[in-house]
């Protein structure tokens, strides 16, 4: 297993580069001059555009622009935004916030989705099972956005529970609002996946001989239903990590987060390279890591999975 | 290791402690909210991250304007009205409109303790021209006798031979030739002045600078991205102190969700409410809204160099567009009543604004008119059969597309052309296309006014080779009315003068005046006293809490 995770290490470096590259052509491409809008519509003198073009490489050609910054990045230099902050600490500043965001997105979904669908599960076809589809089923219609403004506006002003956005130190309390709409989607699904997951498992013949065994109802469901019920709920949460920290552009626009949401939409918008890359490369190393720590359950969840 | 209870009551646990955490944040807001009365209270208001460091010079835009006119102080300053009143000057003199005589008043000093001097302007106005600082603002200065020398690609020249220190309180500005409004100009953001330590480490300083104004950046007040804290400044002395215990600006990406803050009094002030919440502002705030003029408008370029829009077939064609576009129509429908129909190519927040120029009749939607302008055109040179009226705008700005797929249904149906919205997808694209000449139709323009006078208005936009001109417009009658209004030794003569030039305009059309901007800002009910100054933004000195 050791070996196994070594390799998945490894793996690691053709992906990142092959990102990066991607992602910095992706943004080289993309038309409009990022100076013309720096300048606001206002003149700008000659002398000054060029100074500017040059401190960000975009008076050379992609090659030179993309080996200037694989030069820094070797030495953890991820360059600098357009007011001249270094990338690494805006990343540094935001990862936090949507990594606390994303954890509790997790967190939430993975609670509440594991017990309801559990519940609806084994308690197929009644009032709660239905209950539970059909809500599930309206949250995945709705679009987040949607989900985000109204409850924004009915838990943040008018009931004022809580506060419409989030505070400039993003406290654990004041992201409850935002992660529940994150995670509000996959909730659904991990409910639903859940719930077909434990139907099927129900019937099956180990099931049947544990409670002809005579074991409890408890020990039945938690430990032969459940644990092999739960195989193709990990691997949707661990997928999800990666794609809640990377999709928390909306929701942290709305509740208006410090997060790399933000901050990667911004950089978008002006055209600021670096940090599109920086933020980008860092969510593909959190997407990898999500997938290893996956297969690594996966082997604890069904010792006849060997991992090699 | 087994799925057993204790770890599922682990998770449970950890939910509940969650829940109960943002209870207890709500609880500890509403404590907040009932200490009114505060006279100390900070206000909290909205903005957008700084896009460069904070040096009067390379500020160019609201996020690090409306911050860095709270840090610093210049020679003058500008009322609710935009009248100039002295701050540290004590007199700008001249004779000739050319040469100025500048008196600062003494024993004022910066936030690092050293003293305000006519070397701190002087050294602040050498560095920001400077090429080799690559300062966003430094146009600013071209108006300045040596200018041309210290801009220039790799010069190596600092020092501007206009500008001369004649002693600690006094120092002498020479222009290239006379601008009768250019005391107008000295309350603008790049006229700030700079201690010592910013020429050391401008990268430093504008993180943390230290000015001289009504308030001072608090203890790492910066959060990037996130706020930015201000403490009223004890040593400040001049017309805008603060009436308040400081402002933390909070940065916000979406207006949307500073609104929602504003409604849950979570925020104080907002200056801009944003398009989803125009239509329900005034009912949700009660008496706590304001929606008033300010020194900005929003036109359309036609290009000069569009070959159906030259000569006087041109001519008659840019008229009979602009008359066939019902503004007060799309005032009201789209913006809610949030603009004014335009009149001139300036503002009426403006001294020396008039409504009533000869000729602006040609802003006025009149369809009979239009179309018989345009047929007149057709006779001269023949609008091409399946020729498309293009207007090229960015739609990531609010609102930007519905007006002109307005405007667009508006012409074509007056005028019986094709006539649609290009739509560019960003700001960066747009600016792309429009400095490097590349456009085939109109294209969405406005100004926003630096300092309030009306030659700002027309000058950088349509003097012959002028930094804004993006249309290319070129016309010696106006550049020699500009010259003359510039020359002319006091304001309201060379305003009179300025809107003879307008006249020039008004005929030509370099681009069509559509409406003035007009600020729609609210406020919350823990303060009171908000106004809004010339320029939109809230005088946030004095803003008290109740």
């Amino acid at each position: 297993m050791i070996l196994f995770t070594f390799k998945r290490f490894l793996q690691l470096i053709p992906v990142f580069f092959g990102a990066t590259l991607l992602v910095y052509f992706l943004v080289f491409a993309t038309p409009g001059d990022p100076i013309a809008a720096l300048s606001g519509g206002k003149p700008m003198s000659p002398a000054v555009e060029s100074a500017l073009r040059a401190q960000y490489n975009l008076d050379q050609p992609f090659w030179v622009q993309y080996f200037l910054y694989l030069k820094n990045l070797v030495t953890f230099d991820l360059g600098q935004t357009f007011s001249g902050q270094p990338v690494a600490d805006v990343i540094a500043r935001a990862m936090p916030v949507t990594a606390r965001l994303a954890v509790m997105a997790l967190a939430i979904e993975a609670f509440f989705g594991i017990i309801f669908g559990v519940i609806a599960g084994l308690k197929k076809g009644k009032l709660f099972d239905s209950t539970v589809l059909v809500a599930s089923l309206i949250v995945i219609a709705v679009p987040t956005f949607v989900l985000g403004f109204v409850l924004q506006f009915i838990v943040g002003v008018k009931l004022d529970w809580a506060k419409p956005t989030v505070g400039s130190t993003a406290p654990w309390g004041d992201l409850i609002l935002p992660a529940t709409v994150l995670g509000l989607v996959s909730l659904a699904y991990v409910l639903r996946l859940t719930r077909t997951s434990i139907i099927e498992n129900k019937q099956a013949d180990y099931v049947r001989t544990a409670t002809a065994k005579g074991l409890s109802r408890r020990r039945v469901v938690m430990v032969h239903i459940l644990r092999n019920s739960l195989i193709p709920v990990v691997t949707f949460l661990g997928a999800d990590l990666g794609t809640l920290m990377g999709g928390a552009i909306v929701t942290e626009g709305i509740f208006n987060v410090p997060g790399i949401g933000n901050l990667v939409y911004q950089a978008v918008l002006k055209g600021e390279t670096p940090t599109v890359v920086a933020v980008v490369s860092v969510l593909v190393v959190v997407f990898v890591i999500a997938n290893l720590v996956v297969d690594l359950l996966y082997a604890w969840l069904d010792p006849r999975i060997r991992l090699v | 290791m087994r799925y057993n209870r204790t770890s599922k009551a682990l998770v449970l646990s950890a939910a509940l402690a969650l829940t109960l955490t943002a209870c207890g944040g709500g609880g500890a807001e509403e404590a907040d909210e009932t200490t009114g009365g505060d006279p100390s209270k900070v206000i909290t208001a909205n903005s957008t991250e700084p896009q460069n460091g904070l040096l009067p010079a390379n500020t160019n835009e609201v996020g690090g304007g409306r911050v860095m006119d709270l840090l610093f102080t210049g020679l003058v300053s500008y009322d609710i009205d935009g009248k100039p009143v002295n701050e540290l000057a004590e007199s700008i003199e001249t004779t000739d409109a050319k040469t100025y005589t500048i008196k600062i008043k003494t024993g004022q000093k910066f936030t690092n303790g050293e003293a305000v001097t006519a070397k701190s302007f002087v050294d602040a106005w050498n560095f920001g021209a400077a090429a080799k600082n690559a300062q966003l603002n430094s146009y600013f200065f071209e108006s300045i006798k040596g200018y041309d020398t210290v801009s220039a690609e790799g010069a190596t020249e600092e020092t501007m031979e206009g500008l001369k220190v004649v002693d600690d309180t006094t120092f002498t500005v020479e222009l290239k030739r006379a601008e009768s409004d250019f005391p107008l100009r000295l309350g603008y953001t790049a006229f700030y002045p700079l201690p010592a330590a910013a020429f050391e480490d401008p990268k430093a300083f504008g993180e943390k600078p230290a000015g001289n104004g009504p308030y001072k950046l608090a203890e790492d007040g910066w959060k990037h991205n996130v706020q930015i804290d201000l403490v009223p400044n004890a040593d400040y002395s001049g017309p805008r102190t603060a009436a308040n215990g400081g402002v933390s600006f909070k940065i916000y990406s979406t207006f949307d969700a500073a609104y929602q803050d504003l409604l849950a009094n979570n925020l104080d002030v907002l200056d801009q409410i944003p398009p989803s919440a125009l239509q329900n502002y005034q009912d949700d705030l009660g008496d706590r809204w304001v929606n008033q003029a300010y020194a900005g408008n929003a036109t359309m370029t036609i290009a000069s160099y569009l070959p159906e829009f030259k000569g006087e077939a041109g001519e008659l064609r840019r008229q009979a567009i602009s008359m066939s576009i019902n503004r007060q129509e799309i005032i009201d429908n789209i913006f809610f009543g949030g603009k004014q129909i335009a009149k001139d190519f300036t503002s009426p927040v403006l001294d020396g604004y008039s409504d009533a120029l000869p000729g602006n009749e040609v802003l006025t939607f009149n369809a009979e008119k239009a179309k018989e302008l345009w047929a007149e055109a057709d006779k001269i040179d023949p609008w091409p059969a399946d020729k498309t009226f293009t207007m090229t705008s960015n739609i990531d700005g609010a609102g930007n597309k519905e007006y002109i797929e307005a405007m667009a249904n508006q012409i074509s149906n007056t005028l019986g052309i094709k006539a649609e919205l290009n739509p560019i997808p960003t700001f960066k694209e747009m600016r792309e296309l429009v400095v490097s000449k590349k456009l085939t139709g109109a294209s969405r323009a406005g100004w926003q006014a630096d300092y309030p006078s009306l030659y700002n208005f027309l000058g950088p936009l349509y003097g012959t080779g002028a930094g804004s001109n993006d249309g290319d417009y070129s016309s010696k009658e106006f550049d020699q009315k500009l010259a003359e209004g510039l020359a002319a030794t006091s304001v309201e003569e060379g305003n009179k003068i300025f809107n003879e030039a307008q006249q020039i305009l008004l005929k030509d059309l370099p681009v069509i005046p559509l409406w003035y901007q007009a600020v729609q800002g609210g406020w919350s009910d823990q303060v009171t006293d908000v106004k809004f100054g010339w320029n939109g933004v809230p005088v946030y000195n004095a803003i008290v809490g109740k």
